[in-house]
C-alpha cells in the first residue's frame, strides 16, 4: 500500500466531497426549518472569521485582537452598499445620509460586489494598521490591535452621517444564506490554505517558531507578517459583510461588533487548535452549536419541581470558564497544529486497518 | 492621576511576569462592586466599605494568579496572554450574572463631602437675595481627595518597594526569577503578593473613580483598564515611576485635546490609542523604559 495518496486522487476526493456537501446543503435547505438553516449559515460565517484569525494568531504567531474591527468595517461598508436609498433614509432619522451614500449608484448593489468591496476596505485598513504595528512584538501588538478595534468602534459610534451613530444600521437586506456563507468559506479555505502551504506560509511558521533565526535566514519578517495580516483582514471584512446580512441590523455596541466578538472567535480557534485551519472550522462549528445548546442555561430549568430561574449572560460565563480551563489543561485543542487532509485521513484509516489485522 | 494609579498596578505585574494582566480592569470593576454592596447592602460605614473593596480586590487578584496564571508560568507567553483575556471575560460575565447588566447609581453611597465643590478666588455677587460666587476656579472635592489619596498611596508603595524585604524580593524577581529562587525565596509567594498589591492599587483607583463618575456596571473596567495599560506603555512598561508619568501625561493629553477641540469630545477614548500607536512606532520602549537586548 502506498503511504500517501496521489495528487490526482486528492483533487478527485475534494471535488467529490464538495459535490456531496453541496447536495447535503441543498437537501438541508429544503427539509430543515429556517432556524436550523440560519445556524448552518452562521457556522459558515464563524468559520470564515476563525480561519482568517487563525492565519494571524495561529500560523503567523502574532496575537491580534483587532479582528472585530475589520469585521465591523466589512459589515458597515457592505451594508451601506446593499441597502436601498429608501431604507437608508428610513434608518438615518437623526442626521440624514451623507452625500455619496444617498445616490443610486452606491445603493442596492449586488451582494457579491458589496462583500468584495467590504473585504477590500478591511484589507486596506489592515494594511494601514499593520504598517506601524507589525514592527512590534507580541504583547504590544495585541494591545495596539485591540486599541485599533476600539478606535474603529468609536468612529462608528460618532460619525453619524455615515454610520448612523449609536442607532446602527437597520433593515439590511438579509441576503446571507447557506450558499453565500459556505461558498465564501470555500474560497477562504482555498486561498488561505494555499497561502499557508506556499513558501510564504512556511516562512510564516518559521517566524512564529523563532523570529530571530528566521530573520538570519534572510526572511523578510515585516513583509511576510504584513501580507498575512492584510489577507486575514480581507477575509475578516468578507465575513463581516456576511454577518451583517445575516443579522440584518448592526450597531457599534461592544457586544455586536466589538471585543466580545473577538473573544468569541478566539474561543473558536483555541477550541479547534491554534494554528490549524481545519481546526478553526471545527471550532467554529462547535462554538455555534454549543452556544445554541447553552441557551438552556439561560432559560428556566425545572428539576424535580424546583425551578431554577435562567440568568442571562450565563452562556458567556460558561464559555469563558471553558476557555480558561482549555488554556490551562488542553492547550492543543482538537486539532493541535495538524491539518485534516485526505492524507491524514488515509493514514488514520490505515492505522485502524492494521490494528484490525493485528487482532485477528 | 487615576490612570497613574491603575497603571502602576499593571506595570508591577508586567515587570514580574512579563504578562499583560487583562483582568486588571475587571479587578477595578469588581472592587467597585464590593464597595458598593458593602456599603449599601451590608450597611457598613463608608470607610469600612472602601477597605472591604480594596481587600476584596487584592484577594481577587491573588486568586486570579493562583487559578489561571500559575499553571501557565512555563508556557509560551502568548498562551498566558490569551488566558488573561479569558480571565477578563470570565470576571466580566461573572459580574453580569451576579450583579446584572444594569448600571447602578453610586450617588449617595459616599458621604456628602465627596460631592462638595471648593472655589478659589472669584468675587461674591448678590443676585436675587442670594450670594453666589462667580469667576472662580471650581475644584470638586473628589479631585482633591483623589490627589491626596494617590500621593499617599504612592508614598506607601515606595516604602513597600524600597524599604521592606518583600519589596526587595519583588524587585529582585522582576530582574532575575531563577536567581531569586536559588536564594531561597518563594517566587510564587512574591508573585502572589505582587498581584495583591497591584490589584489593591486598581481597587483604590476604582473607588476614587466612582467618586467622580458615580455609576457602576460590569463593563466599567474595560476602558480605564485599557487606558491604564496605554499609560504604562507610554511611561515604559515595567517601570513604576514611568507608569506614574505616563498616567499623568495621558490624563493631561485627554483633557487638553477635548478642551482644544470640543467637537471631537466623542472621540476622547480614541486619543489614548492614537498616542500609543504613535509612541510605539517612534520609541517602543516608552519614556522611562530600558531597551531590552534579546540574545539568540
Amino acid at each position: 500500500m502506498k503511504k500517501t495518496l496521489s495528487v490526482k486522487t486528492q483533487i478527485l476526493l475534494t471535488v467529490v466531497f464538495i459535490a456531496l456537501f453541496g447536495i447535503l446543503l441543498s437537501s438541508a435547505e429544503q427539509n430543515l426549518n429556517s432556524y436550523f438553516i440560519r445556524i448552518i449559515s452562521l457556522i459558515g460565517i464563524f468559520s470564515i472569521m476563525a480561519v482568517s484569525l487563525t492565519l494571524v494568531n495561529g500560523v503567523s504567531g502574532m496575537l491580534s485582537l483587532g479582528h472585530a474591527g475589520f469585521i465591523a468595517i466589512g459589515a458597515y461598508t457592505s451594508s451601506l452598499l446593499t441597502m436601498t436609498v429608501q431604507q437608508k433614509e428610513a434608518s438615518f432619522i437623526l442626521t440624514g445620509v451623507a452625500f455619496p451614500l444617498n445616490t443610486e449608484i452606491l445603493s442596492n448593489m449586488p451582494f457579491f460586489w458589496a462583500t468584495l468591496i467590504g473585504g477590500i476596505a478591511a484589507a486596506i485598513m489592515a494594511f494601514a494598521v499593520g504598517w506601524p504595528s507589525m514592527r512590534l512584538a507580541g504583547d504590544y501588538l495585541a494591545i495596539t490591535t485591540l486599541g485599533f478595534a476600539e478606535i474603529i468602534r468609536i468612529i462608528l459610534l460618532n460619525w453619524s452621517k455615515i454610520t448612523n451613530g449609536s442607532l446602527g444600521l437597520k433593515g439590511i437586506p438579509s441576503y446571507t444564506n447557506v450558499w453565500w456563507s459556505w461558498g465564501w468559506l470555500m474560497i477562504t479555505l482555498i486561498v488561505i490554505g494555499s497561502f499557508v502551504k506556499s513558501s510564504y506560509g512556511r516562512a510564516l511558521r518559521a517566524i512564529r517558531d523563532d523570529p530571530i533565526a528566521a530573520k538570519s535566514m534572510g526572511i523578510n519578517v515585516f513583509k511576510h507578517q504584513l501580507t498575512s495580516f492584510v489577507i486575514s483582514g480581507f477575509f475578516a471584512g468578507v465575513s463581516g459583510s456576511l454577518y451583517a446580512h445575516w443579522l440584518t441590523s448592526i450597531d457599534p455596541k461592544p457586544t455586536t461588533l466589538g471585543i466580545s466578538l473577538t473573544f468569541n472567535i478566539l474561543i473558536m480557534i483555541v477550541l479547534g487548535g491554534l494554528g490549524s485551519l481545519s481546526g478553526a472550522v471545527i471550532g467554529a462549528g462547535l462554538f455555534a452549536v454549543l452556544s445554541e445548546l447553552l441557551r438552556v442555561v439561560e432559560s428556566d430549568i425545572t428539576i424535580f419541581g424546583l425551578t431554577i430561574p435562567g440568568i442571562s449572560g450565563m452562556r458567556m460565563l460558561v464559555f469563558s470558564a471553558l476557555f480558561i480551563i482549555m488554556m490551562i489543561f488542553w492547550q492543543k485543542g482538537i486539532m493541535g497544529r495538524n491539518e485534516l487532509t485526505w492524507n491524514s485521513l488515509y493514514k488514520g484509516f490505515r492505522k485502524i486497518g492494521k490494528r484490525g489485522v493485528g487482532v485477528e | 492621576m487615576l490612570y497613574a494609579l491603575i497603571a502602576v498596578g499593571y506595570t508591577m505585574v508586567y515587570g514580574i511576569l512579563k504578562l499583560i494582566n487583562f483582568a486588571h480592569g475587571e479587578i477595578f470593576m469588581m472592587s467597585i462592586f464590593f464597595t458598593f454592596y458593602a456599603i449599601t447592602v451590608a450597611g457598613m460605614p463608608w470607610w469600612l466599605g472602601m477597605i472591604t473593596g480594596i481587600a476584596g480586590g487584592a484577594l481577587l487578584g491573588m486568586l486570579v494568579d493562583k487559578i489561571a496564571y500559575k499553571p501557565l508560568r512555563n508556557a509560551p507567553r502568548i498562551s498566558a496572554l490569551i488566558t488573561a483575556i479569558g480571565v477578563s471575560m470570565f470576571i466580566q460575565s461573572l459580574a453580569i450574572v451576579l450583579f446584572g447588566g444594569i448600571p447602578e447609581s453610586f450617588r449617595g453611597v459616599y458621604p456628602d463631602f465627596f460631592d462638595k465643590i471648593f472655589t478659589i478666588g472669584g468675587e461674591v455677587v448678590e443676585k436675587r437675595g442670594r450670594e453666589i460666587v462667580i469667576n472662580a476656579v471650581r475644584i470638586p472635592s473628589i479631585t482633591l481627595i483623589t490627589f491626596v489619596v494617590t500621593l499617599i498611596t504612592f508614598l506607601i508603595l515606595w516604602f513597600i518597594l524600597y524599604k521592606t524585604k518583600v519589596g526587595m524580593a519583588m524587585r529582585a524577581v522582576s530582574m532575575d526569577t531563577k536567581a531569586v529562587a536559588l536564594m531561597g525565596i518563594s517566587v510564587d509567594r512574591i508573585i502572589g503578593l505582587t498581584f495583591a498589591l497591584g490589584s489593591a492599587l486598581a481597587a483604590i483607583g476604582g473607588i476614587l473613580w466612582v467618586g467622580k463618575y458615580p455609576q457602576v456596571w460590569p463593563v466599567i473596567g474595560f476602558m480605564p483598564g485599557l487606558k491604564a495599560f496605554v499609560a504604562a506603555v507610554i511611561g515604559g512598561i515595567g517601570s513604576v515611576s514611568g507608569a506614574v508619568i505616563g498616567g499623568l501625561i495621558l490624563g493631561l493629553i485627554e483633557i487638553i485635546a477635548v478642551g482644544v477641540m470640543p467637537q471631537m469630545a466623542g472621540y476622547r477614548d480614541a486619543f489614548a490609542f492614537i498616542i500609543l500607536i504613535l509612541l510605539l512606532s517612534i520609541k517602543p520602549s516608552g519614556i522611562m523604559g530600558k531597551r531590552e537586548l534579546v540574545k539568540v
